[in-house]
């Protein structure tokens, strides 16, 4: 079988135990939350940490409470956001994007702040030691000077950003805090993420992503995900919309969000020019057609690339059907079973 | 027939408690003391020459006991008598990314995989053969220096009555394409093998092998190792599929490993290593000549086949026939021709997987006939049940052919399924499609020449009321213990859970040939009815004249032995055996099976010919998105001919396994490999070697499945049973391409049948999509064999000579 290679284990009572470890492990310590990412990227060695910082028993880390605004704490496990009739009411998007990450299996230990931070994906990447050993490794190691195989004249990676959760938490304009031995701070989810599928998180290695804010405006939200099984596989495009629909049906806000299709959520830019209309046919495929020019899907997931992006336009269209009211049992195959479709849970 | 009071009736299978249980042992939970772990060095590269291997620095790190490459070992060995092409460490050259180079044997797996980054190799690369067109187009380098020329491994061509004249003006000619991508078992327990000395100083080997006579004999050749001086025991396989029917390098290296150290060493293959160990689908390219007359007859088939087998021969010459032997088991096919090359590529060979080189031509039939049928008018299934094989009858290739339940399988699936009411009646977007298949209960003929049981059974009765039965036969999770406690159990009345199962072990057990060509259940039911029955009658004799109740009035049923006169005058089994024992002395029988001897006496004639064959007939009901190609199979009934279910609950579970297994490699399962630009890279790499990445579907992607069991006793079989464990897989993936058809009008000519490839067939001007030319092979001088209805007697002639006769 694969093991994971050596490594020392602390186990964090407090989250300002688990800062102080983090930072005094320098730059080869790492969080274990669920461990469900990490602990395969430890067996294929593309992380070979010394230190590991568990949260699991870090109790202040768990819960949901939905007062107002919803605040998630970030150890919170994918099954428990999928149980909570809370977030099921009130922002669906969440709801319906927890539900179809991975497994009933996987949901039960991975966590949301885990998912969140879950790494960038490649064909190329996601592989063995010996594996990436046989194609001379890549851009990203271990070894200096990798090429990029998916884009080989480049100097950058082009991994893709496969977390479920981010971008139906960025259409809901959540807000993000990150705790350090230095200090808090709170930024927009959107801005954890960096354009590099080699270095995906802007936050610091010693921050802790600790809780998950998502305001209160009434908005419709819902997410779209492409995979090519009913269980188990990251998205190989992930579509979110929030809108805030006023008087008339003229949106107030709207944020539309692409995943999978890029190395980080791509922030839909848009979904500004939603605002002060009302979601008719002609509306929705104008928008659907220039949103789905940013969606430039690589051949470094499931599913030919080009085909990745025939579907990405008619999911942003898909979607805002749904949220305009349609009924989606009269959509096409596709369209209707990724609309209906809620990740299957033990009940 | 329906007094029997364990066969026909569903049970729990014996072994049931201990797997839900987690009590069943299998190879990875076996721990000795001492224990020693393996772990092998691999080839990065997928063609090179070994200029050095050198293990010094290993041997000198933490916890290594020993070191091993292939200068350590001398002899080939291979699962066919003709490809003894596979070397446990290769010597001189690797084939394949992830051929074994070395190995290291160190007291932790820990340290044992830290050691290989500490062994020293050079290659030297060479060019890299990755497709059966290089193959064909390229004769140097060789990737072996044997086989029928340059890369081509074997070409066979076989033809039974003038074909040429057949197809030369027939009312209607059929010319089409196909392509079957490789997929692999992908079993849930990855192989394992642990190996230790005996306190006398003999081998054993306990490994998740579904052939432990065959390991027993490939281990004995390539440790040059007297035969009885090695025991196999096949411990349980979690799921095998085909994938550990090969003798493999891991399970003769830690049996060296145990010879040289002197303590057990084990192996527990990655799920990479396993899909590098393969032996699965073979990718085929088809392309199929049919001409019908105007009522949709066949008159006569012409079938060229390319194989890509990759990097060795495992059971490339057998599975290179199966792309042809089968085809005429269906229906009438007065005429046919049949010509197959298989060719080496830098890939993981290819093998036997579940249905072993047919599903590729049976998906090529069945959606050529469902061509025939659209083209000429006619409903699919009425094309079909106008021309069934006859029972008892001969094929054109000289098949012997018994039961044939196939009508009732094509009539209860068109009922079930309301087919008449759907097929082309259902809206754009929806579609139904049939499809049939046939397989084989086992080959007549087993992997080396010889003239022994195929199948043998013992029978161990003390004065406890145990019976043990002792039989080679492996438990690959197809249920083979259950069968042979059920036999076992109708004939000497007893319970099936009460009977004890010794089974693969070569030391304990008579030999068995393997679980693999459905061949466990006819062959080893057989045996073992055979042995019951002797044992049966000593019991019976002793009891007959102990209590002077005639011997043919003597009932063996509820644990007991009594009049069927009185049944009251009786007594329990175990005081029966008692009497047997005194006056009979122990109690011990056996039993065997052979096979009928072929009716075929053409060389090539010896793939094909069994006992007996299965019949299968699906119907598939799908929805297709016409502006993605997206597709959803909503429904499968499926009937199978099986001739009588031993246990229906078993029979119904492979059914349905084969309908999950043939969905996958219908929608979505490839063993394909990726190229790296050529400028930059030599590699050659599998895909989408995990569970995660290599796309097998998961319970929320199955449809709902119907089955029907079509029981019709067949003469060969124990009870009347034929098999179950592969035909049903066989019909799944033609029934969807024909379905698709009927849902948007497009053909898919290949599997899997993606939505890429539907939209792409949907947008194309032909509506099709799939391969687009069958390359030009150079093939050998056809073996010509007058069919029966020609004259002949199964000996290959000359067209020549024919012409002469007629």
């Amino acid at each position: 079988m694969m093991r994971a290679g050596r490594f020392r284990y602390h186990v964090a009572s407090t989250v300002a135990d688990a800062a102080a470890a983090l930072a005094d492990g320098g730059p080869h310590a790492r969080l274990l939350a669920g461990g469900t990412d990490l602990i395969p990227n430890m067996k294929r060695r593309q992380d070979t940490p010394d230190l590991l910082v568990s949260l699991r028993h870090v109790g202040e880390l768990r819960g949901i409470s939905v007062n107002g605004e919803t605040a998630i704490h970030a150890g919170t496990s994918l099954d428990d956001i999928v149980k909570s009739a809370a977030i099921r009411a009130v922002h669906p998007a969440l709801h319906r994007a927890a539900s179809q990450i991975a497994s009933p299996l996987i949901r039960n230990t991975a966590t949301l702040g885990g998912n969140l931070c879950v790494d960038t994906r490649c064909n190329y990447y996601n592989q063995t030691f010996e594996w990436r050993k046989s194609i001379g490794f890549c851009l990203r190691g271990p070894v200096p000077d990798g090429i990029c195989w998916v884009a080989p004249s480049g100097r950058r990676c082009w991994a893709t950003a496969s977390s479920d959760s981010a971008p139906a938490l960025i259409a809901l304009g959540a807000r993000l805090t990150l705790l350090s031995r230095e200090g808090e701070r709170d930024i927009p989810l959107e801005e954890l993420y960096a354009d590099d599928g080699a270095c995906p998180l802007t936050k610091r290695a010693d921050e802790i992503v600790t809780s998950i804010r998502i305001p209160s405006r009434v908005v419709r939200s819902t997410y779209w995900k492409l995979r090519r099984r009913g269980s188990i596989d990251f998205p190989a495009l992930g579509v979110a919309a929030a809108i805030r629909p006023g008087p008339h049906g003229v949106i107030e806000d709207a944020r539309i969000v692409l995943g999978a299709v890029a190395s980080h959520p791509l922030l839909v830019p848009e979904s500004q020019l939603l605002i002060g209309r009302t979601l008719t046919d002609n509306v929705i495929e104008e928008f659907a057609e220039g949103a789905a020019r940013h969606a430039r899907p690589l051949d470094n997931t499931d599913f030919a690339m080009t085909w990745r992006k025939s579907v990405a336009r008619s999911f942003l269209s898909g979607a805002l059907r749904e949220l305009r009211g349609d009924d989606p049992s009269t959509f096409p195959l596709l369209a209707r079973e990724t609309a209906l479709r809620n990740g299957w849970r033990f009940e | 027939m329906s007094d029997y009071r364990v066969i026909g009736k569903a049970r729990r299978r014996v072994d049931a408690r201990a797997k839900v249980t987690g009590q069943t042992r299998f190879a990875d939970d076996l721990s000795f003391p001492r224990m020693l772990h393996c772990k092998l060095l691999r080839s990065p590269h997928p063609h090179a020459l070994l200029r050095q291997v050198d293990v010094t620095r290993a041997l000198r790190a933490p916890g290594v006991v020993a070191a091993l490459t292939g200068k350590d070992f001398s002899i080939r060995y291979g699962i066919l008598p003709v490809s003894q092409d596979e070397e446990p460490l290769c010597r001189d050259k690797v084939r394949m990314t992830g051929d074994p180079i070395a190995t290291v044997i160190a007291t932790t797996e820990e340290e044992a995989y830290a050691a290989l980054e500490l062994i020293d190799v050079e290659y030297e690369l060479l060019p890299v053969i990755a497709t059966p067109l290089e193959a064909l187009q390229c004769d140097e380098p060789r990737i072996h220096d044997y086989g029928d020329r340059g890369n081509v491994h074997k070409s066979v061509a076989l033809e039974f009555g003038d074909v040429d004249a057949a197809l030369a003006a027939p009312a209607h000619l059929f010319d089409d394409l196909f392509f079957y991508e490789g997929n692999t078992h992908l079993a849930i327990e990855q192989h394992a093998s642990v190996a230790l000395l005996e306190p006398d100083g003999r081998l054993a080997l306990y490994s998740s092998t579904q052939t432990p006579h065959y390991v027993h004999r490939a281990l004995s050749r390539a440790l040059d190792l007297a035969p009885h001086r090695i025991r196999v025991v096949a411990t349980p396989n979690g799921g095998g599929f085909g994938g550990k029917t090969d003798p493999f390098h891991h399970e003769i290296v830690v049996a060296k490993a145990a010879l040289l150290t002197g303590r057990p060493v084990k192996i527990c293959l990655t799920r990479e290593e396993v899909f590098q160990c393969h032996r699965g689908r073979h990718p085929v390219m088809m392309r199929m000549r049919t001409s019908v007359d105007d009522d949709g007859f066949i008159k006569a088939v012409d079938l060229e086949t390319l194989l890509d087998g990759g990097a060795y021969g495992s059971y490339g010459v057998a599975s290179t026939f199966y792309t042809g032997a089968l085809q005429t088991v269906t229906y009438r096919i007065p005429r046919y021709r049949f010509r197959g090359c298989r060719t080496f590529t830098n890939k993981p060979p290819c093998g036997p997987k579940r249905g072993h080189g047919t599903p590729q031509p049976r998906f090529a039939q069945e959606v050529q006939l469902d061509k025939i049928a659209v083209a000429l008018g006619k409903d699919p299934a009425d094309l079909r049940l106008q021309q069934l094989i006859e029972p008892h009858s001969l094929t054109a290739n000289w098949l012997q052919i018994g039961s044939v339940g196939l009508r009732e399988c094509i009539e209860r699936v068109i009922d079930r399924s309301g087919w008449r009411s759907k097929w082309q009646k259902m809206p754009h977007g929806r579609g139904a499609g049939l499809a049939c298949s046939s397989y084989l209960c086992g080959a007549a003929l087993p992997i080396y020449w010889n003239d022994m049981p195929h199948s043998g059974v013992q029978l161990k009765i003390d004065r406890s009321g145990l019976i043990t039965v002792f039989c080679g036969a492996t438990e690959v999770g197809q249920g083979s213990d259950d069968v042979l406690a059920g036999i076992v159990a109708e004939v000497l009345g007893v319970e099936p859970y009460d009977i004890r199962l010794v089974t693969g072990d070569t030391d304990l057990t008579p030999v068995d040939l393997g679980s693999y060509s459905s061949r466990v259940t006819l062959m080893a039911g057989n045996a073992a009815i055979q042995a019951a029955e002797r044992a049966k009658a000593l019991i019976a004799g002793a009891v007959s004249a102990k209590l002077g109740i005639p011997e043919e009035r003597l009932v063996f049923a509820e644990s007991r032995v009594f009049d069927a006169a009185d049944p009251a005058q009786g007594l329990a089994f175990r005081d029966a055996v008692i009497i047997a024992e005194t006056i009979q002395g122990s109690i011990g029988t056996v039993g065997s099976y052979k096979p009928p001897a072929a009716a075929a006496r053409f060389k090539g004639g010896g793939v094909g010919p069994s006992p007996s064959y299965s019949y299968t007939t699906a119907v598939a009901e799908v929805e297709v998105d016409a502006g993605t190609g997206w597709l959803r199979v909503e429904k499968i009934w499926i009937a199978h001919d099986i001739g009588r279910a031993l246990n229906p609950t078993l029979a119904r579970g492979q059914v349905e396994g084969s309908v999950y297994m043939g969905l996958g490699e219908a929608l979505s399962e490839e063993q394909a490999m990726r190229r790296l630009p050529p400028r930059l890279s030599h590699a050659l790499v599998h895909k989408t070697p995990s569970m995660l990445d290599y796309k097998s579907p998961t319970a929320l992607d199955m449809p709902e499945v119907f089955v029907d069991l079509i029981e019709q006793a067949e003469a060969n079989g124990p009870f009347g049973a034929k098999e179950v464990g592969q035909g049903p897989l066989l019909p799944i993936a033609p029934a969807i391409a024909n379905a698709v058809f009927d849902a948007v009008g497009v053909r898919v000519d290949e599997v899997p049948i993606t939505p890429e490839k539907i939209l792409r067939a949907l947008k194309a001007s032909g509506r099709r999509a799939g391969p687009q030319q069958f390359p030009s092979i150079a093939w050998p001088q056809a073996v010509y064999v007058p069919p029966p209805w020609e004259g002949g007697d199964g000996r290959a002639a000359t067209k020549a000579e024919e012409a002469l006769q007629s």
